[in-house]
């Protein structure tokens, strides 16, 4: 594979694509398992976010820097490789430094290598396209991923704890315990359905289907101003 | 001398409109539900009324976001048909949050965003059922005893403010009135290797059910024979699902019956009756072929026995008919009936 490949888009589009137009999570409905299983505290989430990210940039730099010599046969085997290596080195760093959280996320961590986002954008992009570009989709797709985590982390946190950033200790050090807003009493709790597998499907249905809202209405706006723009000069001419 | 009717042929008019249907319904739960306001206390009503008000107001508010006109649908009692169903499952001092939150769910996330009545896939009163019993499990199966067997029976006034503050007057708390059901006597008596003779010295069993449980099972049972009488509903899922019971249940009451309940104690506990012939006989969510509500009724008994047996939960009907529903498009494709000549 070289760079004559497909043409690089320019970047607007890549930040684009990764954050809205083709978000992971939103569009492409990608890495749900994790999406469903991590994000129910903000704590949590952003550890898998942050994971995710990282693990999407080394592995994006690694398919792009190797894919001149990458055979097309062998060349999923080779990022699986890279993609599992990448997310080895991660697990025993959270486990080094960031045991707490890594005990939350539990299985979770090893498995970003089956989310499919990551070995998503190494086929699509990171073995096509130059180094820079590459790294500003891995930003842009991870950051797009990370967003929707955190705020599936927000609104099951708020609804099933009645909290913000709880055990945000566990991610940042001790100093983040005075940042736990608690909105109700501890006893009550919330709505458990919120923190429960079949909570998230719900709130990630909802959110999918804001989306979708938000884009019909762009797209609809979009489309009368060019009616009116193609109007307006046909009347011209 | 006889009148006659001056119309032309046909003469008997079919009941075939929903809210006919709807309110046959509501007058067959009659019985049962007096049953329970006689022997557990008024609570319920008012829960039937909250609820039914939330129920309409949803309704209302689904109706206007789908831009469809107002009174045909709230008239049609199909909304307050669920509100009393979903009431009938849960314990009567719910917290009025609960009621509002399980009415969501129930009418709008099962019926509504599904394309409203006749579209729905799930039976929305045991969606709203589920909803709650997995997100307040502490509430949702917090049952009173009969008010003959409790020593502070709650009335008027405090049921109401249990449900609308959430507390109790001073010297009642809720891990006072509260009762084990006969069922949780069932689960957590042979799961510690009592029993059935010493089960049934709790005082919460009766003649052949739990006291006062067994009577509001008699009334849905008159409830679903009037029914049946007036082809409102099909007898084969009624039929086919307490058979179903009797089937099963049989050779474990006559080989063992230290460790199994008797068919009887099966049949007149939980929410089998009210399942057998006002839940699972739900004409959108359920079966609609003829051997199709035959296996589907056989399909809620099956899994409801498993559910009590071997599950979590002490019943389990409610998961059963949510099952079912799943495994309905699959029944009908295949029992779908030959048209006659093809």
């Amino acid at each position: 594979m070289s760079d004559s490949g497909p043409i690089t888009p320019d970047n607007r589009r890549i930040w684009r694509d990764g954050l809205w137009q083709n978000n992971a999570g939103l569009v492409q409905l990608l890495g749900l398992c994790p999406l469903l299983a991590v994000s129910s505290t903000v704590s949590s989430a952003l550890g898998l976010a942050a994971a995710t990210l990282v693990t999407l940039l080394v592995s994006s730099t690694l398919v792009c820097l190797s894919r001149r010599w990458l055979r097309p046969e062998i060349r999923i085997a080779v990022f699986v490789m890279i993609i599992a290596t990448t997310v080895s080195c991660i697990e025993m760093l959270m486990q080094a430094f960031a045991y707490s959280l890594y005990q939350t996320l539990g299985i979770f961590v090893p498995l970003i290598v089956t989310n499919c986002a990551i070995l998503g954008r190494a086929e699509a992009f990171a073995s096509r396209h130059p180094l820079r570009a590459t790294l500003q989709d891995a930003l842009a797709t991870g950051l797009g991923f990370g967003t929707l985590l955190l705020v599936m982390g927000m609104i099951r946190e708020a609804l099933g704890h009645g909290s913000l950033f709880r055990h945000m200790d566990q991610l940042l050090g001790s100093w983040a315990q005075g940042l736990t807003l608690q909105f109700t009493s501890p006893e009550t709790g919330g709505f458990l359905l919120a923190l429960l597998p079949p909570g998230a499907f719900l709130i990630l249905g909802t959110l999918i289907a804001l989306r979708n809202r938000i884009q019909h209405r762009s797209t609809v706006a979009a489309n009368r101003l060019q009616t009116s723009t193609t109007d307006t000069s046909t009347a011209e001419s | 001398m006889r009148q006659f009717d001056p119309q032309p042929a046909p003469h008997i008019p079919a009941p075939s409109s929903v809210r006919r249907m709807m309110l046959q319904v509501l007058v067959a739960l009659i019985p049962g539900i007096a049953a329970h306001v006689w022997f557990f206390g008024p609570a319920i009503a008012i829960q039937l009324i909250l609820a039914c008000g939330f129920a309409l107001g949803f309704e209302a508010l689904c109706l206007k976001a789908r831009g469809r006109p107002l009174l045909p649908y709230l008239n049609d009692l199909s909304a307050p048909l669920t509100a009393v169903l979903y009431v009938l499952c849960l314990p009567p001092l719910m917290p009025w949050y609960t009621t509002a939150i399980g009415l969501l769910f129930a009418i709008v996330v099962a019926k509504h965003l599904y394309g409203g009545l006749g579209h729905n896939l799930f039976n929305p009163a045991m969606v709203g059922y589920a909803v709650i019993l997995v997100a307040f499990p502490l509430h949702a199966t917090s049952w009173l005893p009969p008010a003959s067997l409790a020593e502070n029976p709650i009335g008027l006034m405090s049921a109401l403010e249990a449900i609308f503050t959430g507390g109790l007057p001073a010297p009642l708390s809720f891990d006072a009135i509260t009762e084990a059901t006969p069922l949780d006597h069932w689960q957590n008596g042979i799961s510690s290797g009592q029993m059935m003779s010493e089960i049934r010295q709790s005082p919460v069993f009766g003649d052949y059910g739990g006291v006062g449980w067994e009577w509001i099972a008699n009334g849905y049972l008159l409830g679903g024979l009037y029914l049946m009488a007036r082809r409102i509903i099909s007898w084969r899922v009624p039929v086919a699902l307490l058979g179903s019971v009797v089937i099963l249940t049989l050779p474990g009451s006559l080989i063992d019956p230290d460790t199994n309940p008797l068919v009887m104690e099966h049949l007149f506990t939980g929410g089998i009756m009210l399942a057998a012939f006002f839940i699972a006989t739900d004409p959108v969510s359920g079966s609609t072929t003829p051997r199709g509500m035959l296996i589907f009724g056989a399909g809620v008994a099956i899994l409801t026995l498993i559910i009590r047996r071997w599950g979590a939960y002490p019943e389990g009907i409610a998961f059963a008919v949510l099952m079912m529903n799943m495994a309905v498009p699959l029944i009908d494709r295949h029992t779908r009936t030959r048209v006659f000549g093809t």
